[in-house]
């Protein structure tokens, strides 16, 4: 690649100078994962690209937010949808760390339980699953104790 | 903390001897007075008559008041309020809530918006947690031990609830063997087997039901309903493949008993019902005194 292009490539989002990138979030689930990072109430400079060409995964997108770092425990709640995204921590237009995510033993809210019976689906209750298997996804739900399996999985 | 019980694997091992010990003694001298200036909230938002005449009866037999509703079309329920609202305002009321309802998951909801305990009395196809301690009470009784029972499961494994909990509370004890007769479309659920493999629990799955239960401390008798079948076709063939005759407990142990959750309908023969180790009308009486020993254990009255 010539460095016209990797320069081209690096200009389509901005850098920033304090904060977070994180790159390689299926294209698709780029306004959950906003949503669900509650991106969309931050008041901090935030930029974001989408349908940008990724040797992994096809098409992805990227999203850097300025001032702000996140717990591991909140970006772990993306890894549902964003399996593979990966979180650079940047520190006067640094990167100082590199971070991935990993499915967390509990999710709270994000998915539904499959089990149309269940309460979580008829009434307004927060879903909240522990999760009995990593890889493929299993989720039993602390309500129904039903298991929702990864092929089954909605996202809220 | 409050203590609720929701699933049958809220409690320990050390709270299931409890709870016999508590039944046995209730049975000895049912009347005791320890509800007294208490209120119970019964709340039943489906129809269940049996299960609420047991608790209703063990709940007059402690002394206490009760409050609530036989089935959702004469409560508030039909104008549309929601179960968070209605739990919150019975919770304020009453010290105790005992509940059924439709919905799967309800009373695990209902106990964390509930400031008193909540007692399940069956969450749609979900959990039966007294159901499941009276069965324990009864094999208790009549095998004076929980250890080293071997017991047969026979009809409806897939869905019915009141195995899956047992075989739940039973692998708390030492040695229990498991055994499994349904037809294919009504089998064990693979995850109860994989726990009982990961616990190194033997179980033996049948497809027949003949004289294989000559080995049995227990036989537990479910229904197998024809709405579970995608083919009616299918539930024809094994309707009356799984029913218990008088004439295939000739070679069964001397303390053999027969459980099933009740209501019955054709897969125990009225034949059986004169056999000394036919024990399900037992098993309802029994259902009393376990209610008894689940309410004193819940509101610490014992
Ligand atoms: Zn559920």
């Amino acid at each position: 690649m010539s460095d016209k292009i990797k320069k081209k490539l690096k200009l389509k989002v901005s850098a920033i100078s304090e904060g977070t990138v994180i790159d390689h979030i299926p294209s698709e689930n780029l306004f959950k994962v906003i949503s669900i990072l509650e991106l969309d109430k931050t008041t901090n400079m935030i930029t974001f690209g989408a349908n940008l060409d990724s040797e992994q995964q096809g098409s992805k997108a990227i999203i850097k937010v300025s001032n702000q770092f996140f717990a591991n425990d909140d970006i772990n709640r993306i890894a549902l949808i964003a399996p593979n995204a990966k979180l650079n921590i940047i520190r006067d237009y640094e990167v100082v760390e590199k971070k991935v995510v990993e499915v967390p033993d509990q999710v709270i809210g994000i998915v539904k339980c499959f089990n149309p019976k269940c309460i979580t689906n008829n009434e307004d209750v927060l879903t909240s699953f522990k999760v009995t298997s990593k890889s493929p996804l299993a989720l039993k739900c602390k309500y129904c104790e039903k298991i929702t399996h990864q092929h089954q999985m909605v996202i809220k | 903390m409050k203590k609720d019980l929701i699933s049958i694997t809220d409690y320990s091992k050390e709270e299931y001897l409890r709870i016999m010990e508590l039944a046995a003694d209730f049975e000895q001298n049912p009347n005791q007075k320890l509800l007294e200036g208490k209120v119970v909230a019964s709340l039943f938002f489906e129809p269940s008559t049996r299960t609420r005449l047991s608790f209703e009866t063990a709940i007059n037999r402690l002394g206490g008041r009760i409050i609530g509703f036989s089935d959702s079309n004469s409560s508030s329920v039909t104008k549309g309020e929601t179960l968070h609202d209605t739990i919150r305002m019975v919770s304020n009321y009453a010290d105790l809530i005992v509940m059924r309802h439709p919905l799967e998951g309800s009373a695990r909801y209902a106990s964390e918006v509930s400031s008193v305990p909540i007692i399940n009395a069956g969450d749609g196809a979900n959990q039966h947690p007294t159901q499941t301690l009276l069965d324990m009470y009864s094999i208790m009784k009549t095998q004076g031990r929980l250890d080293n029972i071997n017991i047969f499961m026979v009809g409806d494994l897939k869905y019915g609830r009141t195995v899956h909990s047992l075989l739940m509370a039973l692998s708390q004890f030492e040695n229990p063997i498991f055994n499994f007769i349904a037809p294919d479309e009504l089998q064990m659920p693979e995850e109860y087997k994989i726990y009982l493999r990961e616990k190194g629990i033997r179980f033996f799955e049948h497809r027949e039901f003949t004289d294989i239960i000559s080995e049995a401390d227990i036989v537990y008798m479910t229904r197998v309903q024809k709405e579970r079948f995608s083919d009616p076709i299918e539930y024809e063939q094994v309707k009356n493949v799984y029913i218990l005759r008088n004439s295939m407990l000739a070679n069964t142990k001397p303390n053999m008993r027969i459980l099933h959750p009740l209501p019955r309908v054709n897969e125990i023969h009225t034949d059986v019902d004169k056999n000394e180790k036919a024990y399900y009308f037992d098993q309802a009486l029994n259902g009393v005194f376990a209610r008894e020993a689940i309410i004193a254990h819940t509101l610490s009255l014992k």
